[in-house]
């Protein structure tokens, strides 16, 4: 079965929902952490419903209307949402509250938003989808495993699917990650901490102007040894008929952090040698669902078949971009995109 | 009977028993497991009855072998999914393809609250190790690494119906041959976050809960977790293993209707009830036991009741809430339920609905009272609705 990337929504620290100025403008951090560059929400969905939404709602809302809205689709057979720390704002509003009242006068609009499900349900919400929702919340494979359940919905008969990631930067994540010596700066870009919303539409159908194809899709979970993750990529190619001679593009996951990166870079010297490659994070920044930044990046580049003004080297026709997405050498997750 | 999901194994603790013998036989004896609060430190201790698993987190560490100072999520989630590995008679192996999905609704915030407590007024303070595994992800892996499930890892987090969404994920990946072997199901432990966050909501009960009695007045946490290892026709072979049952019919719908509150007239309910039996081909009239919801919310009781008189009405099955035992397990309690349903099917009982006394007035129907046992129980139906609109039934059926 063959998989359209039909339409996609996407908010990021780049100009994501409008192609011309992403292509033309590529934006760098300003801080420690990379926020999202946010649309006027009120274009969206109606002004009073959004005063009550937190952030990570507003992003996933506003990129998931962008996705359906740009493939004209009202209803899509499920929607599957890939979060890793959901809704952290309410969460943590509700924690601080909780403590320092000591239990009593609290308010639930905090608590109530706070399940790793809000964004979901708040776009079956807006659209009165009855049909098939999920969510996922598994660190740096949440958008891979939702994928992965989008492929089996398709094959189910429950097309077409909206499916996306999304992650939110708060105050307390950022103090919190920030201690665990996550973002030690050591080179000018990258090694940041960052957030997004990335929606997509799949489909057995192309419908009128599909983005690109998904291949496929594997996830490695703590791979005893480099040579694991190189064998497994191998394999992955080779499952679908192909060799890294056919990739014209891999999406690596450096961050910047030198130390975070020798992996990649020992990557980059051996297998990948001689392969164009990207390093996706330094536009999204790093965090457990930046693959879904890198999804879009794959589809964007194959469909536009030309090069960003901040970017070189790439080779036209681009037929297939390998996503090489890790988090810490314990997740590992390999894409495999191509040219419609 | 090619592409049928059997279900291997089963492991589960609740406030009703450490195990699976224990909660059976507290199911069979009618004892409840709700009470005074006794581990949750709590403002609230004595005013909230809740159902907490009557183990500490010493005790529990010394069971699994793991740290104490792990959630306590994470231990009962070890203890219920090791119990329905070796029930299984599942050993790991290369050979096979065996995946981990569980579910939970807000990982380790039980440690998460401890390091709170420190850092809302420093943010240099607050010990790390409480908030490292503070994701939902994060809880499941250490129950993975614990039993060395490495091929495929996933959490799933829908309010109160999220380990009815793993066990079918499972199910489905099983099905499309992605996996051997699927250890699903969900776990929770009771937090301050959530019993306060419900607390807000004012629908917890003062008193021990009545699902499905007109005078029902809310409902009681608890906590928990189970576990089911389903696989396929070859999988038992392999195992060399009857089968408990079958995974028949699953469904999951949208209520659409509001952020918390189910619509009255029970859309997703009735859509996910209904999606469940036209998957498993099976009319109304197939249905032996439905193990409700059944919360003991006004609200809940009123759109599941209804959407079920939509469905069934004039011939109802036989129906109770075990929640009366555990109280509300929320990411558990979709698992939790499974294998009462399951259990019900291998031992042909029908479990009652505690402390009912009034029959709503809204319905000509009534939960069952006490244990019913001979019963003839092939198909169960078993519902799990949350926030966020999430509805989803999940259908056993006798092997």
């Amino acid at each position: 079965m063959k998989i359209y990337i039909r339409s996609t929504g996407n908010i990021s620290p780049q100009h994501s929902l409008d192609t011309e100025s992403f292509f033309l403008n590529r934006i760098n951090p300003s801080a420690d952490f990379f926020k999202s560059f946010e649309p006027d929400y009120d274009s969206f969905v109606d002004s009073k419903m959004i005063r009550r939404m937190s952030r990570i709602v507003k992003m996933g809302v506003a990129a998931s209307l962008t996705c359906l809205r740009s493939a004209g689709i009202e209803q899509p057979g499920a929607i599957l949402t890939a979060t890793s720390y959901g809704c952290l704002e309410d969460s943590s509003s509700f924690l601080r509250r909780m403590i320092e009242f000591e239990e009593t006068m609290l308010s639930p609009t905090a608590f109530i938003q706070s399940t790793h499900n809000t964004v979901g349900a708040q776009i079956a919400l807006l659209l009165k989808c009855h049909h098939y929702n999920n969510c996922i919340v598994h660190r740096a494979f949440s958008f891979e495993n939702a994928l992965i359940e989008s492929r089996l919905l398709l094959e189910d008969g429950m097309a077409p699917v909206l499916v996306g990631a999304v992650d939110e930067i708060t105050d307390d994540r950022h103090a919190i990650l920030s201690r665990f010596g996550l973002y030690k700066k050591t080179n000018a870009y990258g090694n940041i901490a960052g957030e997004g919303a990335a929606f997509f539409l799949l489909d057995k159908e192309r419908g009128s102007d599909p983005l690109a194809e998904w291949i496929d899709l594997q996830i490695l979970y703590r791979p005893s040894n480099e040579d694991e993750v190189q064998e497994a990529i191998r394999n992955f190619l080779k499952q679908n008929g192909l060799s890294l001679e056919d990739v014209g593009l891999v999406l690596t996951s450096h961050t910047g952090n030198a130390r975070r990166d020798e992996s990649d870079d020992r990557l980059l010297n051996s297998l990948f040698r001689g392969k164009n490659h990207f390093p996706f994070k330094s536009l999204c920044g790093d965090f457990p669902t930046a693959s879904g930044f890198a999804f879009w990046l794959a589809s964007v580049l194959l469909k536009q078949q030309r090069q960003p003004s901040w970017m070189d080297g790439l080779k036209f026709p681009l037929k297939k971009i390998l996503i090489h997405h890790h988090s810490g050498n314990t997740h590992h997750s390999f894409f495999l995109i191509g040219a419609v | 009977m090619r592409d049928q999901i059997f279900v291997a194994g089963l492991g589960i603790i609740t406030a009703i028993g450490n195990d699976l013998t224990t909660n059976l036989q507290s199911l069979c004896e009618e004892k409840t497991g709700i009470g005074e609060m006794v581990w949750l430190s709590s403002v609230h201790r004595g005013e909230l009855p809740v159902g907490e698993v009557k183990y500490s987190n010493a005790e529990l560490a010394v069971a699994t072998g793991l740290p104490t100072q792990l959630s306590r999520t994470a231990l009962l989630s070890a203890i219920a999914a090791r119990e329905a590995l070796v029930d299984a008679g599942w050993g790991k192996s290369n050979l096979f393809r065996t995946g981990f999905i569980s579910a939970n609704t807000v990982g380790g915030m039980d440690k998460t609250e401890n390091f709170f407590k420190l850092f809302s007024k420093d943010k240099t303070a607050g010990k790390l190790a409480d908030v490292v595994n503070h994701e939902c992800g994060a809880v499941t892996e250490l129950v993975a690494d614990y039993l060395g499930i490495q091929h495929f890892v996933s959490t799933v987090s829908t309010a109160c119906s999220s380990s009815a969404n793993a066990i079918f994920t499972g199910a489905r990946m099983i099905k499309a041959g992605l996996l051997d072997f699927a250890l699903v199901g969900g776990a929770d432990a009771l937090t301050r976050f959530t019993l306060n966050g419900f607390n807000t909501l004012m629908i917890l009960d003062k008193e021990l809960c009545k699902p499905f009695d007109e005078n029902r007045h809310g409902l009681n946490l608890g906590e928990g977790a189970a576990y089911l290892l389903l696989t396929s026709e070859k999988g038992l072979k392999q195992l060399n293993k009857k089968p408990y049952a079958r995974i028949s019919g699953y469904a999951n719908a949208n209520d659409a209707f509001h952020q918390t509150a189910s619509s009255p007239e029970g859309t997703g309910s009735f859509l996910a009830m209904k999606g469940a039996m036209d998957k498993a081909r099976l009319l109304p009239a197939d249905i032996d036991y439905i193990n409700l919801h059944g919360t003991g919310t006004q609200n809940n009781d009123i759109a599941e009741g209804t959407a079920i008189r939509l469905l069934f009405d004039p011939a109802y099955p036989k129906m109770s809430s075990t929640k009366a035992y555990t109280g509300h397990t929320l990411g558990a309690s979709g698992a939790v339920e499974a294998v009462y349903s399951v259990l019900a099917i291998r031992h042909g009982l029908i479990f009652p609905n505690l402390r009912w006394q009034t029959a709503m007035k809204e319905f000509p129907f009534q939960p069952v009272t006490v244990c019913l046992k001979n019963q003839r129980v092939h198909h169960v139906l078993s519902n799990s609705f949350g926030f966020g609109g999430n509805c989803s039934s999940l259908i056993f059926s006798a092997a």
